[in-house]
């Protein structure tokens, strides 16, 4: 556990260092979302213990990833060129994008706020935000291979 | 100039008796007696939810972008934008004058496993009805069991727009004579699990998973050598993942991986579902731990290829 709040630590800062590049640093945003969710994640399947204080470590980490995740900034006009996994859908329809954002922002806000006590109050949020991480995903993002 | 006139008549001869034939091969097939003879009785309502989901009928059949209660009014109306032209799914909730309300279990049946509606007439495979010929009898019938639950819809969802040849729906019965079968798509030896088999059945069958996940040949039919290999998405834009082990595929998930890939969404290496999976992993989410080992365990056993499309190309920007 503790390895892995140093790899996010270190993670965070990375992506807190200003890229020229937008695609770098929004996909660098997602990886270190997709890093806190995955621990959690364990914690949730029972692969590593519930431990509240490092649960709720993980879950405000999360949230400073998702206060950063600036669309206005990360996607600007133009960035949907090169090797980007972003679909043109965000750029036709801004405002469902920021919407569904803006949702994913809130359901992290509320588990930090709810300070879970127990595995099923973890998996009840991680079950909200994993939807939340399908939604933008389903029209979002279009695979390439 | 006799001989013209006996060429020519050869050619009407011919003509007419290749349209006949053509006219009989692309005849609709219904099921025989001993099909229908499963049918009878009534099926199981929670057995027919389990179906449901497993076959996924609301990701095509809901209103586009519906959640919670109203994925189960099957009002039809998404659009399925491909090479052939635009699909849209019809209403196929119990409304029966706009929806599927009027049907018999053997109309249904007649739908799922042969792909002929109730007037006659073929449906396009864009209903997956080339898996779902790999079901049990007794599974549409459970299926209709569940369908009679669901509330009646009124409203009739816009039809196909498809280009010429593919606007000629008796052609599609040539097309089943190539396709159509209620044969598995990978043999499995006798003495495999019960698990493996299982997620055969599951994944070939009402899953149709291989009808995105497999790349399909110049006629639209799927390449049986290519099973799950991935592929080009036929439908919208980019790709599908390849589900085997071979190059580019998911060799390093485990089948707990996969199993909880169904249920949470989310892949060994944190990322989440996406695109058109979203909706089936929500469906997937709703079947039993056991079904999604199945399928888990199905695709550990399926012969390995690689990406069934092509590499990405590189920005040169």
């Amino acid at each position: 556990m503790r390895k892995l709040v140093i790899a996010i630590s270190m993670l965070a800062l990375a992506a807190s260092a200003a890229f020229a590049d937008p695609v770098l640093g929004r996909q660098a945003l997602m990886k270190e979302r997709g890093k806190i969710v995955g621990g959690l994640s364990k914690v949730v399947k029972g692969e590593e213990p519930f431990d509240a204080a490092a649960v709720l470590t993980q879950l405000q980490a999360l949230q400073a990833n998702a206060e950063k995740f600036d669309v206005e900034a990360l996607f600007p006009k133009g960035s949907d060129t090169g090797d980007t996994t972003a679909a043109p859908k965000i750029w036709e329809d801004m405002a469902g994008f920021k919407t569904a954002e803006d949702k994913y922002l809130a359901d992290v806000k509320a588990a930090v706020a709810a300070a879970p006590a127990d595995v099923d109050a973890l998996k009840t949020q991680i079950g909200t935000i994993g939807s939340d991480c399908g939604t933008c995903h389903q029209g979002y993002r279009v695979k390439k291979g | 100039m006799a001989w013209l006139k006996k060429l020519v008549g050869a050619a009407l001869v011919l003509g007419v008796a290749g349209a006949a034939a053509g006219w009989l091969l692309s005849a609709p097939v219904r099921l025989d007696g001993a099909d229908l003879a499963q049918l009878v009785g009534p099926g199981d309502v929670v057995r027919g939810k389990r179906i449901f989901y497993a076959g996924g009928c609301t990701s095509c059949h809901a209103k586009p972008g519906s959640r919670g209660d109203a994925r189960l009014q099957l009002v039809g109306g998404l659009e399925l934008k491909t090479p052939f032209g635009t699909f849209v799914p019809p209403n196929i909730s119990q409304d029966p004058k706009d929806g599927i309300g009027a049907w018999s279990v053997g109309d249904l049946a007649n739908a799922m496993l042969k792909g002929v509606s109730p007037t006659g007439e073929h449906f396009y495979p864009a209903f997956p009805y080339v898996s779902y010929a790999r079901m049990k009898p007794s599974d549409v019938a459970d299926l209709y069991a569940f369908l009679k639950t669901l509330p009646a819809v009124a409203g009739k969802a816009p039809g196909n727009s498809l280009a010429f040849p593919f606007n000629i729906r008796r052609g599609i019965g040539l097309w089943k004579r190539l396709y159509l079968s209620d044969q598995p798509v990978i043999p499995l030896h006798d003495g495999t699990p019960e698990l493996v088999m299982a997620g055969r059945y599951l994944v070939e069958g009402p899953g149709h998973c291989g009808e995105c996940h497999t790349p399909r040949d110049l006629a639209g039919g799927t390449r049986k050598g290519q099973w799950l290999a991935g592929a080009v998405a036929a439908e919208g834009s980019g790709v599908v993942p390849n589900l085997t082990s071979g190059e580019g595929g998911i060799g390093s998930w485990s089948a707990s991986d996969i199993a909880n890939y169904l249920e949470t969404g989310f892949t060994p290496d944190f990322d989440s579902v996406g695109g058109a999976m979203v909706d089936v992993q929500r469906n997937m989410a709703e079947l039993t731990a056991d079904d999604r080992a199945a399928i888990a365990a199905y695709l550990k056993a399926i012969p390995p290829h690689p990406n069934g499309y092509p590499a990405r190309k590189k920005s040169t920007k």
